[in-house]
């Protein structure tokens, strides 16, 4: 077990935050010889105890502290303070993630170069290429068993995968598969195959959807290097008269607040909360925030373009039996203006229970139109549409001064409005995911408006120049050396891709350049 | 004071008084009965023709004619314990009823829950849609309702399944119709 280590021990590395990005790069430090205090707001639950009840789940799993919104997402309007649905747990939304596991493409890394100046929007390129992550991308599939690479088959299709399929294949799209997933479709790495349990997001009750939870914290507890400290808030970054990152002020399980000194400080606590944590940080020496000399802290907030298409026939589907998401279109994801927008999006299957099928189809719906389509429920299939949304400066994580959390801290305020070219993006993926059930016969198609964000990205981006994001290409600050981000705030751009396999091979390749910065004391 | 829904049904003196009333739900005495599913639902916060109203009004709102009013009357039912903690629900509750059958007498001599017909209902409803007493009765149906185990199986939905060993040799890729 691991070893616990000493408030006072400066030699460790703080990692906030045990999801995709911090409990890899917790992991991997730990493997590595390197002493790891990761501190998790969450509880730690064990696969066991997940429940396939979608609500008890939701009670159970969900980040619910206070959040507050504002701007014209319609989230705002039906989920005022509910504006990401990810997880404070141990194992961060990794424990809830779909299991969907795709690269980026070339042109995704570039997209300031590649869309061109585009009005309204904050294009940057990243500072790192597709053949910079590639052997990092191989090495995040091969750990986190991939369907699809490295000789693993692909996942059976489920019902609502062969309604998908038929109806893909017959409007023409060439690239349809049951998709890359990080759920076993045969026994790997200790874990067995999935059950087609279904409720994927509820938490993976078998063991074969890779989470930080169950296949990596383990591995790096068993070294004694790492020591998870579950229900511990971190509400403050410290640093010395230098200007470095000193360690961290957090509230444990019992609610005292604790100091824990530090060498490195990573954060890792997903777009809204990382950075939230920087500019509750603020100093005399740094006024507007940690890593904040930009100005960009919290800025770019990315959502993805989604939105979801259920198509009702004549005959059941069942489309909540089997695994979730393992269903993909692939064939609009590319770049192509012809469209009338720049960037692509997948489209994946989706399905729901009934319970988050009335709270999400049609929120503040009523009448007829809603319980009609309600009673086809079990003759419905279902896709998420999910797509790049473009950075824009106004779409932005901020503090909210008039409404503090239980620590007596300002709440993150997120803001955002959908840039015209999401809009082109999703009419155009709601009309294709339409014409895919129709072409099997659907009787009706419903389009549902975007669930509150899964994928949250962009509020620490990296940037070649330190003027034009918070984090240079592995992650480092550009204002403090010893402080890093480790989850997808720091993406310069969202892709159309699903974001855990880029951060957890971003993770992987920070910790081989912590440890290497480490071993030649320059942090 | 008993707020379960019993299964006992209505007394005979009750049936015979509220034989005529519209649909099936009836007050008789402090609480809501419906002789049809034999269920009855007492109140003591909340007056009983309050009670019969949400009843009404919920599945106007959320409209399942393969779901028995016992259904609607236990999505509504928390608004009888909740509205004896909170005076500010109890008070947003009854006047919103209230308002709905001073709308429904003015337009057609009767109260809402006594209006003949779900059109004519629900064009009340569009009257007060988006007001603080609608959006918390709808918002609350939306769980109260959806969220009730024993009302899934009308819509198809199988519930909990990894206790059952998932799908895998239950139907998962069972599709015949394609």
């Amino acid at each position: 077990m691991a070893a616990p280590f000493d408030l006072n021990d400066d030699s460790v590395v703080v990692i906030v935050g045990s999801g995709a990005g911090g409990g890899t790069l917790g992991t991997d430090l730990a493997l590595k010889g390197v002493k790891v205090v990761m501190l998790e707001a969450g509880a730690r639950h064990n696969m066991e105890d997940f429940v396939n009840n979608e609500w008890e789940s939701f009670a159970q799993l969900a980040w619910t502290d206070m959040r507050t919104t504002s701007g014209s997402w319609r989230v705002h309007k039906n989920f005022p303070n509910l504006p990401a649905w990810i997880v404070k747990s141990v194992g961060g939304s990794s424990v809830h993630w779909a299991g969907a596991s795709l690269r980026f493409q070339e042109h995704e890394f570039k997209t300031r170069t590649t869309y061109g100046d585009l009005d309204g929007a904050n294009l940057l390129d990243w500072p790192i290429t597709l053949k910079e992550l590639e052997p990092y991308y191989a090495r995040a599939e091969d750990r986190m068993g991939v369907t699809r690479t490295n000789g693993i088959p692909g996942l059976p299709g489920n019902n609502n995968f062969k309604v998908f399929e038929a109806g893909a294949k017959k409007i023409g799209y060439k690239e349809v598969s049951t998709g890359r997933m990080a759920i076993n479709s045969e026994a790997r790495n200790d874990r067995g195959s999935c059950q087609q349990i279904g409720f994927c997001f509820q938490g993976c009750k078998s063991g074969a959807k890779w989470s930080t939870l169950i296949a990596e914290i383990p591995r790096g507890e068993e070294t004694g290097n790492l020591e998870v400290r579950p229900q511990c808030m971190v509400v403050k970054i410290e640093h010395d008269a230098s200007g470095k990152a000193s360690g961290v002020v957090y509230v444990d399980k019992d609610g005292k607040m604790q100091r824990q000194k530090a060498r490195i400080v990573a954060v890792a606590g997903n777009s809204i909360e990382s950075p939230r944590l920087l500019l509750n940080s603020a100093s005399n020496m740094f006024p507007d925030g940690l890593a904040n000399s930009s100005g960009q802290v919290g800025r770019n907030y990315m959502r993805h373009m989604t939105g979801s298409v259920y198509g009702v026939f004549e005959k059941p589907v069942h489309m909540y039996r089997g695994t979730t998401m393992a269903g993909i279109v692939r064939d609009e994801a590319g770049f192509d203006t012809k469209r009338g927008f720049v960037g692509g999006y997948e489209m994946e299957t989706l399905s729901l229970g009934v319970p988050f099928m009335a709270a999400f189809l049609d929120p503040g719906g009523w009448g007829r139109s809603f319980t009609s389509a309600m009673d086809g429920y079990v003759n419905m299939a279902g896709m998420w549409l999910v797509g790049e949304d473009m950075a824009q400066e106004t779409n932005r994580v901020t503090l909210n001064t008039e409404v503090k959390d239980k620590h007596g801290m300002p709440v993150a305020n997120v803001h955002f409005d959908d840039h015209p070219n999401d809009v082109a993006m999703r009419n155009h993926a709601y009309a294709q995911g339409a014409a895919i059930y129709e072409a099997v016969g659907a009787t009706r198609t419903l389009p549902t408006p975007p669930y509150p964000s899964t994928h949250n990205l962009g509020t620490n981006r990296m940037s070649e120049k330190p003027r034009d994001g918070v984090v240079n290409k592995h992650g480092q600050t550009h204002d403090i050396p010893n402080l890093f981000v480790s989850d997808g705030s720091q993406f310069t751009s969202g892709g159309a891709e699903n974001p855990t396999l880029t951060i957890v091979a971003l993770a992987i390749r920070q910790a081989e350049f912590i440890a290497a910065e480490m071993g030649k004391g320059t942090i | 004071m008993t707020t379960l829904i019993d299964r006992r049904g209505p007394s005979r003196r009750a049936l015979l008084a509220g034989i005529g009333a519209a649909g099936a739900l009836m007050v008789s005495g402090a609480a809501v009965l419906n002789p049809r599913e034999a269920w009855g639902l007492e109140v003591s916060a909340l007056k009983p023709e309050t009670m019969r109203t949400l009843i009404v009004m919920a599945r106007d709102v959320y409209p399942h004619d393969r779901v028995p009013d016992r259904f609607y009357a236990v999505a509504m039912k928390p608004y009888e314990a909740d509205a004896a903690k909170d005076p500010a629900l109890k008070a947003l509750v009854e006047e919103g009823v209230i308002t709905l059958d001073t709308l429904a007498k003015a337009r057609y001599g009767v109260p809402y829950a006594d209006v003949g017909w779900e059109d004519q209902r629900v064009a009340l409803l569009r009257e007060i849609e988006g007001g603080a007493f609608f959006e918390k009765v709808r918002s609350g149906l939306v769980v109260g309702l959806y969220n009730q185990e024993d009302v899934w199986p009308i819509f198809g939905y199988e519930g909990s399944s990894a206790d059952k060993g998932g799908y895998i040799d239950r139907g998962f890729d069972d599709i015949a119709w394609l």
